[in-house]
Parts: C-alpha cells; sequence; structure tokens
C-alpha cells in the first residue's frame, strides 16, 4: 500500500440470495445467487476521481455500497486509510462515516421529505455531536452558500419539495459535505438531472474537490461523462472489472472487447460522424446465471476455446493500463 | 414568418399546435404554437429537457395527452386528411395503423398476463378484423425477424424478456400495421448504450425498408444529432429552433441550443471545456415575460423580456425564436 | 373547560379560516371540513349541554311517560317521563370519552409496537404480526364483548376493550408504510451520515408515517363510538345515573315493540352522526394526502 492510497478494495464480492419457490425448495437442495458483485479488487489514490463504469445490473452501485459498508461483503476486505473497516463493529464504524460519505442517484428520493432542509443539512452534526444551536446554524449556512443556493437564509425553512431535482442533489453534497469528509462516492449523481444543468452539479463537484481535498469514486454509466471527470476509470461487466486505468490510456487505447463495443455505441453531438457501433450478439446475461469462463464470452466476436473454459485474469498491459482478456496482445 | 406548407405535399403537417393542462393550481401551457412538417422517409428529431413539452406534442399527434390535458387549437394533417378534428371513432382507426407509438416504459406498456403473441392477433385483428389468426401470426413472425428476436419468443410472457427485447416488440407491434409515421417517445432510456445503437439503428433500417417516417422524442442531443434528418429544440413548451440536423450542428442560433451543445460531453474530444447553462427551467405555471429562456439568456436584451419573439427564417427551412435574428429573415 | 364567549369567539376565529382554505382544496377539503364541522358541532353541544339542555336531563317526570315528540318536548319523553331533547344534549359525554380513551390508548400501544416491529424484522416481527394477525381475524365488535365481559363496566374498562380490538389496524397500517420507507434513498442516507437506529425511526420514519396514523385515528374514533354504542347496548356499559346515548338506545330498543321510536331514534341518530363526522375527515384526509392519479 503506497502512502497515496487512500481507499484500497480487494476481492469484494456480494452474493444476493435468490428467493425460492415452496417447490423448487423442497425439491432442489442448491442455492443460488445473484453475483451482483464478484471478486473485485481496486485501488484509489488521494485526491483522485476515480470512476466506476458500467451498465446497469453490472454491479457497480453495489460496489459503491459496499465502498462505504451500507450493506456488507459476502467476502472481500475494504481498507480505508490502510484500516481494515470491514472488520470493524457496526458501533465503532460510526466514526468513519465522518470521512466516508456517499451522494445518490436520485434527488428526489434521497432526501426526508419532511425535515426542511436546514435540518436535514444540519443534522450530521447533530449526529456526531459536533456544532449544535447557533454554531450549526452557521455552519448549515455556510455550506448552503457553498454549493451555490444562495441567498441560504432562504433555503434552510424549505422543504424538499419546494426545490428542483439539481437543487435537491446540492443539498444532498451540502448534507455530505458539512461532516468535512475525506473521501465521497458519488453514485449516479447526474443521471436523473436535466442534460443542461448537469455541468453545474459536476463543476461543482471538482471545486469541492479542490477546497475540501476530497477523493471521489465516481459511479456512472455514462462514459463521456466518466472521461470529463476522471483521472483514472475501471469498466465493470457482469460483476467483474474487465479493464482499468489511466483515463487517457484507456479511451485512446480500449483493448477489452466490451470496452471497445461501449466506446463505439456512444452518440456523438455530430451529425457527420456516422459511427459504426460495434454489433455485439444477444444481451447481457443474467448475474445468476453466469457463464462459464470469461463471462463476456457469450457476446464477444473474438472468444475462442480457452474464452470458454476458464475466467481471465485481470492483469497489467501497461503499467497504467490493466484488461482482463485473453484476446489482447500483452 | 413560418414557411407557408400545402397539406398536401408533405405526410404529416402540424401548424400551431397549442395544447394546455388544466390543472387544480391553474393552467400550464405545455406546447405553444408548434408547427412542423414531416416527410417519407424522413426522421424528425425532437429534443427537450423536461418541462419542454416532446412528451406532449407526441402525444397530441395521436390525440392521447392525458387528462387534464387538452388540444386548444392547431392543425394537424395526416396525408392531407385533417387528424384534429376526427372523432373518437375515426381516430382509433389512426392510432396504430396509421401513426404509431411507441412509448418509454416497455415494462408497463406491455400486459403482463397476455403473451407476447395475444398481443399481436388483438393489435391486428381489432384494426383489419378479416385477418385470421394464423395470418396474424405470420406477420408477426415476420417482425419478429425484422426487429431480430427469435421467433419462439412469441410464446412469452413480457417478464420473460430482457428489456431490450421488450423494446423490440414494443417496435415491431408499432410496426404491425404499417403505418405511416412512428412516434418513439424517449425510445432508449431505460436502456444500456449497446442495445441503445441496435434499436437506433433498427428504426432507421425499418423506417427506410418500410417507407416511414419517423419522429424520435428525447433528450438526448448526441441521438438527435446524429440518426434525425432535421430537429425540433423545445423550450418551456415553444419551438425555440427548427433547422436539419446539419445545420443545427454548423450553425446552431438559439442561445438555448448553443448551450445545450456546450454542455454535453463529447466522447471524441481531448479536454473538453464544458459549460453550463446558467438557472433552471421556469415554472410553466408562472412563466416570464416575454422570451421564456431570457432569465437564462446571456445575450437577453430589452425586447427578450416584454413580448416573445416569432420565428425568424434565418436561412432556407431553418427557423430560431429569438430577438438575436430578427434582422436576418432570408425574404422567398 | 368551557369558558366564557370570549374563550369561544377565539376558536371561531382560527376556525374560519381553516374552513375556508379547506373548501379551497376541492372535495376531499369539503368532506374534511363537514366532517370536521360535525364533530365540533357535537362535542360542544356536549359540552354546553348545562346551560343549553331545556330541562334536567335526569329529572323524572317532567312530562306524561312515554310522550311522542310535541311542541314542548320535541323528541318526546321516555319512560321515567324524562325530556328527550335534553336527554340527547347531555348523552354524549360517555361515549365520546369512551372513543376518545380509546384512540389514545390504542396510538400509545399501537404505534411503538408497529414501528419496533417492522424496523427490527427477524423473529419479533413475525410473531407480532401472527399475533396481530390473529387479533384482527375476530369480528371486532365480538372480541370487544369478550374483553369487556373479562374487564367489567367502567369507562376506562369499556375503552381498553375497544383499544385492542384496534391495536391490529394501526400495526399493519404503519408496517406496511414502514417497509416501504426502510427501502428509501433517504433513509440510506441517513445510515450514512451516521445515524443509529432510533433517530433514523423517530426523524426519519415517523413523521412519513403520521399522516397514515392520523386517517386510522379517524377512522378508530367513528369505530370505537359504535362499538361503545354496541357494548351498552347488550349491557356491558356504565351505569344509569347520567344521561347517555348508549343507555337510551339500550332502552329504546325494548320499546320499539310497542312503537315508541323516538326514544330510540333521536340518540342513535347523534351517534350516526358523531360517527360520520369522524369519517368524513378521514376519508377527506386520506384523500389530501393520497390523492388518487394526479400528474
Amino acid at each position: 500500500m503506497t502512502s497515496d492510497e487512500i481507499l484500497r478494495v480487494e476481492h469484494l464480492k456480494k452474493y444476493f440470495p435468490v428467493e425460492k419457490g415452496f417447490l423448487e425448495r423442497l425439491l432442489t437442495s442448491s442455492r443460488r445467487f445473484v453475483k451482483a458483485v464478484d471478486d473485485v479488487s481496486f485501488s484509489i489514490n488521494k485526491g483522485e476521481v476515480f470512476s466506476l463504469v458500467g451498465e446497469s445490473g453490472c454491479g457497480k452501485s453495489t460496489t459503491g455500497r459496499l465502498v462505504v459498508r451500507l450493506i456488507e461483503p459476502t467476502s472481500g476486505q475494504v481498507f480505508f486509510d490502510r484500516q481494515n473497516i470491514t472488520k470493524i463493529r457496526k458501533g465503532a464504524f460510526r466514526e468513519y462515516r465522518r470521512k466516508l460519505q456517499i451522494i445518490f442517484q436520485d434527488p428526489y428520493a434521497s432526501l426526508n421529505p419532511r425535515m426542511k432542509v436546514g435540518q436535514a443539512v444540519g443534522h450530521p452534526l447533530q449526529i456526531h455531536h459536533l456544532e449544535k444551536g447557533d454554531e450549526e446554524r452557521k455552519k448549515v449556512l455556510e455550506i448552503l452558500q457553498r454549493v451555490g443556493l444562495t441567498p441560504p437564509e432562504q433555503f434552510i425553512n424549505l422543504y424538499p419539495h419546494q426545490l428542483s431535482g439539481g437543487q435537491r442533489q446540492r443539498i444532498a453534497m451540502a448534507r455530505s459535505i458539512i461532516l468535512n469528509p475525506e473521501f465521497i462516492v458519488a453514485d449516479e449523481p447526474v443521471s436523473m438531472i436535466d442534460v443542461s444543468l448537469r455541468t453545474t452539479i459536476i463543476d461543482l463537484m471538482l471545486e469541492l474537490r479542490k477546497e475540501f481535498d476530497l477523493t471521489y469514486l465516481f459511479i456512472t454509466h455514462d462514459l463521456a461523462i466518466a472521461k470529463y471527470i476522471s483521472h483514472r476509470i475501471a469498466i465493470m461487466y457482469l460483476g467483474k472489472i474487465v479493464e482499468m486505468g489511466d483515463k487517457n490510456e484507456i479511451f485512446s487505447n480500449p483493448m477489452h472487447p466490451y470496452t471497445q463495443a461501449l466506446m463505439s455505441s456512444i452518440p456523438v453531438p455530430n451529425p457527420e460522424r456516422k459511427r459504426k457501433a460495434i454489433e455485439l450478439r444477444g444481451e447481457v446475461s443474467s448475474a445468476i446465471d453466469i457463464p462459464k469462463g470469461c463471462r463476456f464470452n457469450p457476446r464477444c466476436p473474438y472468444a475462442d476455446k480457452k474464452c470458454k473454459a476458464a475466467e481471465p485474469e485481470l492483469i497489467p498491459v501497461k503499467p497504467n493500463h490493466l484488461v482482463s482478456c485473453y484476446q489482447t496482445k500483452a | 414568418m413560418i414557411e407557408q406548407t400545402n397539406a398536401e405535399s408533405h405526410l404529416l403537417t402540424v401548424n400551431g399546435l397549442t395544447v394546455e393542462y388544466w390543472t387544480r393550481r391553474g393552467k400550464i401551457r405545455a406546447v405553444e404554437n408548434a408547427s412542423f412538417t414531416l416527410d417519407r422517409r424522413e426522421t424528425l428529431g425532437v429534443v427537450g429537457e423536461s418541462g419542454s413539452g416532446k412528451s406532449t406534442l407526441g402525444l397530441s399527434l395521436i390525440k392521447l395527452v392525458p387528462n387534464p390535458g387538452r388540444i386548444i387549437t392547431g392543425d394537424i394533417s395526416l396525408e392531407g386528411q385533417n387528424i384534429r378534428r376526427m372523432k373518437d371513432e375515426e381516430m382509433r382507426d389512426v392510432r396504430g395503423r396509421r401513426i404509431s407509438y411507441v412509448f418509454q416504459d416497455p415494462m408497463t406498456s406491455l400486459n403482463p398476463v397476455e403473451k407476447i403473441k395475444d398481443h399481436f392477433v388483438e393489435l391486428i385483428q381489432t384494426h383489419e378484423p378479416k385477418v385470421s389468426k394464423t395470418q396474424a401470426l405470420e406477420r408477426a413472425n415476420q417482425l419478429f425477424r425484422d426487429v431480430g428476436i427469435q421467433e419462439e419468443r412469441i410464446n412469452d410472457y413480457p417478464h420473460q424478456l430482457s428489456g431490450g427485447m421488450r423494446q423490440r416488440v414494443m417496435i415491431a407491434l408499432a410496426l404491425a400495421l404499417n403505418p405511416s409515421v412512428v412516434i418513439a417517445d424517449e425510445p432508449t432510456t431505460a436502456l444500456d448504450v449497446i442495445v441503445q445503437a441496435k434499436i437506433l439503428d433498427l428504426l432507421n433500417s425499418l423506417k427506410n425498408r418500410y417507407g416511414m417516417a419517423l419522429i424520435l422524442i428525447t433528450h438526448d442531443l448526441s441521438i438527435v444529432l446524429q440518426r434525425s434528418d432535421k430537429i425540433i429544440v423545445m423550450y418551456a413548451g415553444r419551438i425555440v429552433e427548427y433547422a436539419s440536423s446539419v445545420n443545427l450542428y454548423s450553425s446552431t442560433q438559439h442561445p438555448y441550443s448553443q448551450g445545450l451543445l456546450k454542455s454535453i460531453p463529447n466522447i471524441e474530444l481531448a479536454d473538453q471545456k464544458l459549460e453550463a447553462i446558467e438557472g433552471s427551467p421556469p415554472d410553466l405555471l408562472n412563466p416570464p415575460k416575454g422570451c421564456r429562456f431570457w432569465p437564462r439568456c446571456s445575450f437577453a436584451m430589452p425586447e427578450c423580456r416584454t413580448e416573445e419573439p416569432p420565428l425568424f427564417e434565418t436561412k432556407k427551412n431553418h427557423l430560431v425564436r429569438c430577438y438575436l435574428y430578427k434582422d436576418e429573415t432570408n425574404d422567398q | 373547560m368551557m369558558g366564557g364567549s370570549s374563550t369561544k369567539k377565539n376558536m371561531f376565529s382560527r376556525l374560519v379560516p381553516l374552513l375556508t382554505s379547506l373548501a379551497r382544496r376541492g372535495l376531499a377539503g369539503w368532506f374534511i371540513a363537514i366532517g370536521l364541522i360535525m364533530v365540533i358541532a357535537i362535542v360542544v353541544m356536549t359540552m354546553l349541554a348545562p346551560w343549553i339542555s331545556p330541562h334536567d336531563p335526569s329529572a323524572i317526570e317532567m312530562g306524561p311517560p312515554l310522550s311522542p315528540p310535541s311542541s314542548q318536548f320535541p323528541f318526546g319523553t321516555n319512560k321515567l317521563g324524562q325530556d328527550m331533547l335534553s336527554r340527547v344534549i347531555s348523552g354524549g359525554g360517555i361515549m365520546i370519552q369512551v372513543a376518545l380513551l380509546s384512540v389514545v390508548i390504542c396510538m400509545a400501544g399501537g404505534v411503538p409496537i408497529g414501528l419496533l416491529s417492522s424496523y427490527t424484522g427477524g423473529i419479533l416481527d413475525r410473531i407480532l404480526c401472527l399475533i396481530m394477525d390473529s387479533i384482527y381475524a375476530f369480528p371486532g365488535l365480538v372480541l370487544a364483548i369478550a374483553i369487556a365481559l373479562m374487564l367489567g363496566r367502567g369507562v376506562v374498562n369499556m375503552a381498553l376493550s375497544i383499544a385492542v380490538v384496534y391495536v391490529p389496524s394501526y400495526f399493519r397500517v404503519i408496517r406496511s408504510q414502514v417497509l416501504s420507507i426502510k427501502e428509501m434513498a433517504y433513509v440510506e442516507a441517513a445510515n450514512a451520515i451516521g445515524a443509529k437506529g432510533h433517530t433514523i425511526v423517530s426523524r426519519y420514519i415517523l413523521p412519513n408515517v403520521i399522516p397514515s396514523i392520523i386517517v386510522v385515528a379517524t377512522v378508530n374514533f367513528a369505530d370505537a363510538i359504535l362499538t361503545a354504542a354496541g357494548l351498552t347496548f347488550i349491557g356491558l356499559g356504565v351505569s344509569v345515573d347520567i344521561p347517555d346515548w348508549g343507555y337510551d338506545l339500550t332502552v329504546g330498543r325494548t320499546l320499539l315493540t310497542t312503537r315508541v321510536w323516538w326514544v330510540i331514534a333521536f340518540p342513535g341518530i347523534m351517534v350516526v352522526l358523531l360517527a360520520l363526522g369522524f369519517t368524513l375527515m378521514g376519508e377527506g384526509l386520506s384523500e389530501l394526502w393520497n390523492p388518487r392519479l394526479e400528474q
């Protein structure tokens, strides 16, 4: 672990048991699982924006929740600031909640409809016995100002339903940063916000990063946004990371067939660029019945016998570029 | 200033369409004075954000605007025939058969207790009672081949199909009766990028093969730029720019369109600097006086705040609703 | 207790703006407004009884016994020659007290149990669900009778027996709400900022469950009144010294066979009106807070 590392995830797995019908339970003894996260490892350096990219169902949101321990892993470890936070008891972990925060995707669901803005943003301070009363109010106003809700006094007595999606997301951010965290997981923070407003939220996040010295795990399905905002990215497919590394390197030189297909499918705002998307057969398999061998092989245009037999490892083909594929030229 | 259109010369002509929602809290002008034309084998992209009125526009074309919405004025002509004035009976015949609609969410648009094949049979036989069940199924199978689903899946229930397949079933249903116009409302939002590209390619090839016209309603400017022939940009219920996709890209005129273009990340550009549009979309119950966009516009002039600009034609078939261009009208 | 006219004026001055704002909310608002007026009118009437009833309701032989409604006795007289109008005006006290008490007991018991059970889940939840479902499956009146028989007479006992019957209703409603709220992102967010379980329940879940609780409470009131009448009907009510609708209903029932309809009719109408008032409020509130299809 280098001194720069702030987060390290090792062989993280999360399997959700599948509910069985009555008859099935009688007749079969095997258990089936949704393997949402199936052996994921990565590390993030202080001050970095690390994007976890993938389509819905690939396990990226689950990974984000595992990192902040909103759900417990089936196996694997998470290290934060060199401490193994997976082993800590729930009660003791509360300390870490000050440093590890999360912003959710849906601004309409992540705020308590019965809490005024001022109460919602100030609540973290109360929970951790920091400021109270006037001091709390001052801090809240300061933070609301910082996230661009001006004049802040106007907002503290409003309820979420009186605000727009963009404003709600800012409040969610204010709530996260009021504790002065070190690390924030942002789970699709702009996908439910109007296109013309996304840039303001993303730029705000980048400013806050500089000002508060934050590190982000940015989860998104939008490769274009990932390209704009990150330093390093990792592409996930069906619970595993298939390609990972420096952003520029990966975008200029995508090696995994899935990454290549993804990049070719993304629409470009230019009518003259008639891109030909790489065709992939079939659709994403279910996470319950993961294909044998490389889990991408049923759809892969290059799959051969080796791919169907065993899962490839995520190995570095360059110092800042890892791929898990037998077909890439190392 | 809008080009005088001869209703018979285009497949679909919409003139001065205005739609309001009469809610308890007041009247909302969801669409105001919308006019455009559409021809065979053309794709029209309707792009806008939430509250822009694009979905309402689409629904009003088949007169399915939900309560409490009403079409206030305007003409809708399909193949020369005025469909706005049609009675319910006649409109039911138009829906599905001459204009069909692909809804946004395939999960809730299919009947969960009916097999896919029953969806087809019901649809076909309702509009063409003389068609037998076997003939209907044959047509369904052909459509399945067109949209790229294995024939056996026709015996499945909706929940047994994936999201992408359900969307393809919706498209197949939309094509079953050989309509002249297909309206696709956010056909790809619930799908992943790879399937998205496939579906859009599919719509395009089917459009060309069967000689239909396609209307793509979406919030994704990239999609309409790449895949439509012409584009309508909507903001707060108004058409603010109407041009071919090539022209819209090379000379983006309306400040909103410009702002939109500058705020989307382009994966092919290195080191892009994105710019945001200040402010947020207006409350339609209390819209700003004058041009709906002026509070967010960096070019706002005094006249913008008092009276709404009309559409100015700056080049042949490039219209923009902005006083910045009032002296540039292309006199034909 | 009721003071002079100044307190009355005070209450009315706050009431009128409330009613007008309700009337503006459409049909649901009207329901609440009308229900509220009915309930308040009856409660106020009962409280002002000593001042407004024309005769002493307990005084016997005010007029000829069992005389039908007339100009002197608009609601007629009963077997003891008591003025029915006065009895109707004064007779709501017991019933209202019982209903109020039972609702309070029920909420005090049912709400915490419901919250705890559904939030904690696990075996506790399973067991409580089983118990609550069993109670719920029983016809309410029968169960209330059984419990009242065990506990004996008296306002508190009556309230208790009604309360027990109604706790499962609160439990179920709260449980279904809590289960869906638990999944919401704002509860996850509360966890993420480090809130402890009891904080989450009290500040994030309970406030969002309160509208449902209030709606159940109004229906609870209505039902409590009818059940109290029922219990009194079969003799499990309170003693006969004070004027009481329930008592008059019982007595009036036997008199019906002799064509004496007014002893049961007027108290009966009052009971129905009071229950109706609460039901209207409940319906209105429910419609207001969970409107059907409005987008």
